[in-house]
């Protein structure tokens, strides 16, 4: 399982050799879409696993991305290097998580979402004000690139994504096994046995709090990862790279992917974020160049050839969602329980859940 | 056995539960003798459930105690107001010194080092306080700090229990149901599991062993892999005995656990219960509306009606008590 999990993201990302297309592009875009594979395996311990639905994720993202700019830019006159800022922005990330946990312990469902969605503006809203630490809208800028001494003194440099895009693949597949570890532990029984029935797992000895608690900062110091490793290959963090779009976008992953099942998540994120970002602009090359007629319906008229259709991008979400919930409510890789949980499949199991909630 | 000189295992001390107006149980004392089967009955809506759940730290008490195995585990709390100044002494004691360290001119560094000492320890002893792990509860219990049992306390204390109505984690098999009944005797750490260290993966292998043998016990024999939600009816109360059982209780407690069945089963849950008397060496404590299983295997029956106990005894006494017929059969019948 382990193994498989290992080479997984490195298949998910794996660049095609084939010459259509730019390929530095393409293994730029991959790049970029292993920050989305992290924020989505993250997200998918606190809302699939331990069942908390959290609306404010982008918050430890942005953490995550200050810490590096604090730790290695030319503002803060400070530069360590890379690696260990990897730990450092996820444990710092990860104690945000409890920071924001602690509070909205006693909440459930809507009214916990309510909050974190609130956490998740203000973060950004913080970031945006405290100009003297952050400098403001402007951002943190020239933060210092990944280094490997020997391969690349000197940075990873700008024209190459090839090293982001193996680091950010090592990074995903260390998270995912060591997710599928916690998962697969005395922790992750008591995640879902919280989701299931939190009364009912009080009673049988977890301590939920503890719980909980782990399950917000796991998930936070996932998305601490994405964070630095995002500020670093951008080498700027400003407040606007983290407002609610994204924490709505990885949660749309997460349940398009099907939520609680970590490759399915993992696989759904790298999808989701290769569609919007390239097939929307192949759609955009394809209907400018095909010659495709113009529809003239009295007063409304639609030439395909013109529609910026990357400008629809939350449209499409959103109708991708409601097919999604209407055709299969499990997500596109459920996991076994949710497909169980949401499709009755033999009667019998059917008459057995009537005759228990009678 | 020595039933009888042994202190009992559970004792309520004018124990009372109001909801709001409602007062669903009204001071009451009793008490489960170890080594016995103790049967709470009275018609619907007498408060046994209510009790249960009071002795379980899932209500907080109006008014009395419990005690569980000597210790009186559920009371008012007591002298709570000196829990938030343990939290703040460390931190400001640590922002004085920053403090004096500053006014003394000590280096900028140091003193940056301590406000930010002194804001680990603050988030610290909250976190930790939330949480209250066994040792802080100690901790409070020596300053003389009183807080009652949370049901996950009452768990480590030694408590299994049932529901009245069903409560497995049913997207989970049964398998997993009983393990997460042996979270809290498990050792392993969140960090032993990132790293998969020996010590995890034995327990692992231990426990699932431990929780198949406890599903053949119940009569679940090889259906460890099936969610729980898709096990028959009768199963499942079988299930959430395996549960509370996984738990390595010392007081067994049940809610109904015969509701719905057919006579055949009801009798083979009879049998059980006698198993888990004599084979485990339990008391239970049983909420019952059948009399052919309150009979059959109490040894000690307490009587409650709208709240108040009425009657406790053996079997044969409480058949006989006149105020018993008269809450069952109304007024007029004796
Ligand atoms: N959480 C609650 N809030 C308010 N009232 C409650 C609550 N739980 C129980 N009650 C009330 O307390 C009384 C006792 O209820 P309880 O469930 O303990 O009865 P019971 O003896 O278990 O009855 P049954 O045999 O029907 O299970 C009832 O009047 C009930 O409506
Ligand atoms: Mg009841």
């Amino acid at each position: 399982m382990s193994i498989v999990t290992a080479l997984l993201p490195f298949i998910i990302l794996l660049p095609p050799f084939s010459g259509f297309g730019n390929q530095t592009d393409f293994v730029d875009g991959f790049a970029q879409a292993g920050v989305w594979v992290l924020l989505a395996v993250g997200l998918n311990v606190v809302v699939g696993l331990a069942g908390l639905l959290d609306l404010g994720y982008a918050a430890f993202f942005a953490i995550g991305a200050y810490t590096y700019a604090y730790g290695a830019s030319p503002f803060s006159h400070n530069h360590i290097p890379f690696w260990p800022m990897l730990l450092i922005g996820a444990a710092v990330a990860a104690i945000f998580g409890l920071l924001l946990g602690a509070p909205t312990l006693r909440l459930r469902g809507d009214y916990l979402a309510i909050v974190t969605l609130g956490f998740g503006e203000i973060v950004p809203v913080v970031f945006n004000n405290s100009d003297k630490y952050t400098n403001g809208t402007n951002g943190i800028t020239a933060l210092y690139q990944p280094a490997i001494p020997g391969l690349f003194p000197n940075g990873f440099g700008f024209g190459n994504p090839v090293p982001y895009y193996i680091t950010v693949a090592a990074i995903i597949a260390v998270a995912m096994i060591l997710l599928y570890r916690l998962q697969d532990s005395r922790l992750g029984r008591a995640w879902m046995a919280v989701r299931e029935d939190e009364l009912a797992a009080a009673s049988m000895g977890i301590n939920t709090v503890t719980t909980k608690l782990l399950a917000f900062a796991i998930g936070a110091s996932t998305s601490g990862l994405a964070g630095v490793y995002l500020s670093s290959k951008l080498a700027i963090v400003s407040p606007t790279q983290f407002g609610f779009t994204v924490s709505f976008t990885v949660l749309a992953m997460v349940v398009l992917g099907g939520m609680g099942n970590i490759w399915g998540v993992a696989v759904g994120a790298f999808v989701i974020y290769e569609l919007q970002s390239q097939g929307l602009k192949q759609l955009n090359n394809f209907f400018a160049s095909s010659g495709f007629p113009a529809i003239h319906l009295g007063f409304i008229n639609i030439d395909f050839s013109t529609i910026n259709f990357l400008n629809y991008q939350y449209l499409l979400y959103g109708l991708a969602l409601v097919a999604m919930m209407l055709l299969r409510p499990e997500g596109l890789f459920p996991s076994r329980r949710r497909k169980a949980e949401l499709h009755d499949v033999d009667d019998a199991g059917a008459a057995n859940q009537e005759l228990v909630e009678a | 056995m020595s039933g009888q000189i042994a202190p009992p295992v559970l004792r309520t001390v004018g124990l009372t539960k109001a909801f709001g107006g409602l007062i669903a149980v009204k001071s009451v004392d009793f008490e489960v003798p170890a080594g016995s089967i103790t049967s709470l009955i009275g018609p619907n809506g007498a408060g046994k459930t209510t009790l249960f759940n009071v002795v379980a730290g899932l209500y907080e008490p109006t008014e009395g105690h419990i005690e569980f195995l000597g210790n009186r585990v559920i009371a008012a709390p007591e002298r709570g107001w000196l829990e938030p100044l343990l939290w703040i002494l460390p931190p400001f004691a640590t922002w004085a010194l920053t403090y004096v360290v500053a006014s003394m001119g000590g280096s900028d560094n140091l003193v940056q080092v301590l406000i930010l000492l002194g804001l680990g320890l603050l988030i610290t002893t909250l976190i930790t306080a939330v949480i209250r792990p066994a040792w802080y509860g100690k901790f409070l219990t020596r300053l003389g700090i009183f807080k009652t049992a949370r049901p996950n306390d009452m768990v480590t204390a030694g408590l299994g229990r049932t529901f009245q109505n069903i409560r497995l984690f049913a997207n989970m098999t049964a398998l997993e149901n009983v393990l997460v009944g042996m979270h809290s005797r498990l050792k392993a750490s969140p960090l032993d599991a990132l790293l998969r260290t020996r010590q995890q993966v034995l327990e692992e292998a231990t426990s699932a062993a431990e929780g198949r043998r406890l599903l053949g016990f119940v009569g679940l024999v090889g259906r460890d892999g099936e969610l729980a939600r898709n096990l028959p009816y009768g199963d499942q109360r079988r299930l959430e005995i395996a549960r509370a059982l996984a738990t390595r209780p010392k007081l067994l407690l049940l809610d109904e656990p015969t509701a719905g069945m057919n006579p055949s089963e009801t009798a083979a849950m009879m049998t059980l219960f006698g198993r888990i008397k004599t084979e485990l060496g339990l008391p239970i404590l049983l909420i019952e509306h059948d009399m052919r299983v309150v009979m059959g295997i109490s040894d000690g029956i307490t009587v409650i009606d709208h709240g108040e106990k009425i009657a406790e005894g053996t079997p044969a006494e409480v058949r006989a008590n006149s105020r018993v017929i008269e809450a069952y059969l109304g007024k007029g019948a004796v």
